[in-house]
């Protein structure tokens, strides 16, 4: 418990996670089921960018395309549901279905490339799912598609804001759990390897693309699985999903955050999403002083608010302290 | 007549080619020499744009109109240049793509709390109102000024780089702008003046492209990706490349979105065509580029390194 408390950069997104916990309780006694779905879409984009985070923080593979597998994901629960398919099950096989095949045969392509050529070419892609769903008209074309019937497990049916926020929460924490392992496994220690000096990890043996292609596809199916709880949340599924502003915006919650790190995603969410809001309050053109914030991060350096976090951390005992805490 | 047709949807594929030049032209020297990721490139398309349609709703003059917005994306370039681009260069791509994406999301709002967000009007000048006919083919005579001044600017450009004295340190400083600074170069003016101009060439374009698209908030942004798809097809860093690159993907998207939904239906049924005929039309262009990029990752015309 101790060690715990010298740590800053641990606590407070406990803290955070804690809070997020208590929302719908808060919301029920208050009665402002507002803040239910409002909470609910910054979970899920600090899902999106926990999914984000394995490829461009562990991997160094900047996807500026990562809206491709979300809009993948709000489309796989609008098709399902435009043909009359209400079994959530089914909706989730869809979901990770293609973006695990659709993230497979786009990584092997732009992972031939490096630096410049990979974001563009990862832009391509997203623009391509882009346009296809512009142009599909009978899925609604630049309008969307309204989803009339939400996902149903069972009985438990993701209709209200209510039960997507408990599961939207569980698959959150379950991510940061598993992308926390993930980060110190093997495979992600090949993985950060790979991002530093590519050549070297691959001199010493371990196949760079194959851990790369893993990474970007678990980062796609992933940032997919949240794309299905946005289009339940919202009950809805646009080609605005696809929008590069959107995966722009992805890693601008990611580099606010700290990127790399195993919370920077969620804490980068609620900033971002929670200024826009606040912002928002004071003027609609709440980009212009959006914008220069963001240029001014970017100038500033990138360690984001766990960086920040991190600084008023105790130094850690290296020879006593378990795993690994770089 | 269907002869006819695809002539002048030839030219309408040159002449998008030529507008993408003009703005791959300046893009891909930032590319290539300070290799910095500019996605706010299209926003001072859209800015130049912009200060032409004011210019011209002032004076009335088409061609004070173009100076106008010449001269305003210069200015506003170098202030880009000096106040936040200078400080990233050394920084990695993501800084680039971060700040970049920081700004395009600035101008667009500036854009509509200065002018609004009803497209404004820029009107075509009075002496190419006409149109030119060559033995009963009638083409704008305004798109046919487009395709000439863009070459106009590819021959401008290739003289500039090839057989002055700047252009010599811009091909060295493509190869090695450390080493070219070490020989007492001024790298950092070099860079700036790079980018002013390539700001400037957006300019342009954005006033010559004001009176045949609306002039509006976001304008820049489908024609700055497509202007990416152009470079990274040509080669990045390579303004030869950047043109014949340019080329293509102007034809290509043009003569695609004409002509695919309708050779589709020859094949496929009609209600099978007409639902991917626009689909893949619009995703040809990045399709081209997946493939380029795959069989080669160094772009089809890469700068001589």
């Amino acid at each position: 418990m101790k060690k715990l408390i010298s740590r800053p950069s641990t606590w407070v997104p406990l803290l955070v996670l804690a809070c997020l916990a208590s929302v719908p309780f808060f919301a029920q006694m208050t009665g402002q089921m507002f803040y239910v779905s409002f909470f609910a879409r910054i979970i899920i984009y600090a899902i999106a960018a926990c999914a984000l985070n394995v490829a461009l923080g562990y991997g160094g593979l900047i996807s500026f395309g990562h809206a491709l597998f979300l809009g993948l994901g709000a489309y796989a629960v609008g098709l399902s549901s435009y043909y009359d398919v209400g079994n959530g099950w089914v909706h989730l096989l869809v979901c990770i279905g293609t973006c695990a095949l659709v993230a497979l045969v786009t990584g092997v392509v732009s992972l031939r490339t490096t630096g410049i050529a990979f974001i563009m070419i990862t832009l391509a892609f997203a623009q391509m799912g882009y346009f296809l769903f512009v142009s599909l008209k009978i899925y609604g074309g630049d309008d969307g598609l309204p989803i009339s019937s939400a996902s149903k497990f069972g009985t438990f049916s993701l209709g209200s804001a209510a039960n997507i926020y408990i599961i939207a929460f569980l698959v959150l924490v379950l991510f940061l759990w598993w992308f926390a392992k993930l980060r110190v496994a093997p495979f992600g220690m090949a993985l950060r390897g790979a991002r530093q000096n590519a050549r070297r990890v691959k001199a010493s043996g371990v196949p760079v693309f194959n851990v790369q292609l893993l990474a970007y596809v678990v980062s796609g199916v992933a940032c997919g699985i949240a794309g299905f709880l946005l289009a339940n949340l919202n009950a809805f599924a646009s080609p605005n999903n696809l929008s590069w502003i959107v995966s722009g915006e992805l890693i601008v919650i990611l580099v606010i955050g700290g990127i790399g790190s195993v919370f920077g995603p969620l804490l980068g969410a609620i900033v971002f999403l929670g200024l826009e809001e606040v912002l928002k309050l004071y003027t609609e053109h709440w980009m212009v002083i959006f914008g220069p914030l963001i240029v001014l991060v970017a100038i500033l350096g990138k360690r984001g608010i766990v960086g920040v976090l991190q600084r008023f951390d105790k130094p850690v005992d290296r020879y006593t302290a378990e795993g690994e805490k770089l | 007549m269907s002869g006819t047709i695809f002539f002048a949807q030839l030219l309408n594929g040159l002449q998008f080619g030529v507008l993408l030049f003009l703005l791959a032209a300046g893009l891909t020297l930032v590319f290539g020499i300070m290799s910095f990721v500019n996605l706010a490139h299209g926003s001072l398309y859209m800015m130049g744009a912009y200060f032409a349609a004011t210019v011209f709703g002032y004076t009335g003059s088409f061609t004070l109109a173009v100076l106008g917005a010449m001269l305003g994306s210069l200015i506003l370039g170098l202030f880009l240049e000096v106040v936040a681009v200078s400080k990233l260069y050394r920084r990695d791509h993501l800084d680039h793509v971060l700040a970049t994406f920081g700004l395009i999301l600035f101008f667009n709002e500036l854009v509509r709390i200065i002018w609004g967000s009803q497209p404004l009007f820029l009107g075509v000048p009075e002496s190419l109102s006409g149109a030119v006919d060559i033995n009963g083919f009638t083409y704008p005579a305004y798109r046919f000024a487009i395709i000439f001044s863009g070459l106009v600017v590819a021959i401008g450009s290739y003289f500039l780089i090839n057989k002055t004295r700047v252009g010599m340190l811009i091909r060295a400083g493509s190869v090695n702008p450390r080493m070219v600074g070490a020989l007492g170069v001024n790298i950092g003016l070099l860079n700036a003046m790079l980018f002013g101009i390539g700001a400037m060439l957006a300019g342009f374009a954005g006033a010559i492209a004001g009176p045949i698209l609306s002039v509006q908030s976001g304008m820049g942004e489908p024609v700055l990706i497509t202007t990416l798809v152009v470079i990274v097809i040509g080669g990045i860093g390579s303004v030869s490349g950047a043109f014949y690159a340019s080329l293509i993907v102007g034809i290509a998207d043009t003569l695609g979105r004409a002509f695919l939904p309708f050779l589709l239906r020859q094949v496929t049924e009609r209600s099978l065509a007409d639902a991917a005929g626009p689909a893949l039309a619009s995703m040809l262009i990045y399709l081209l580029m997946a493939v380029v990029l795959a069989w080669r990752p160094q772009g089809l015309f890469p700068a001589n390194r």
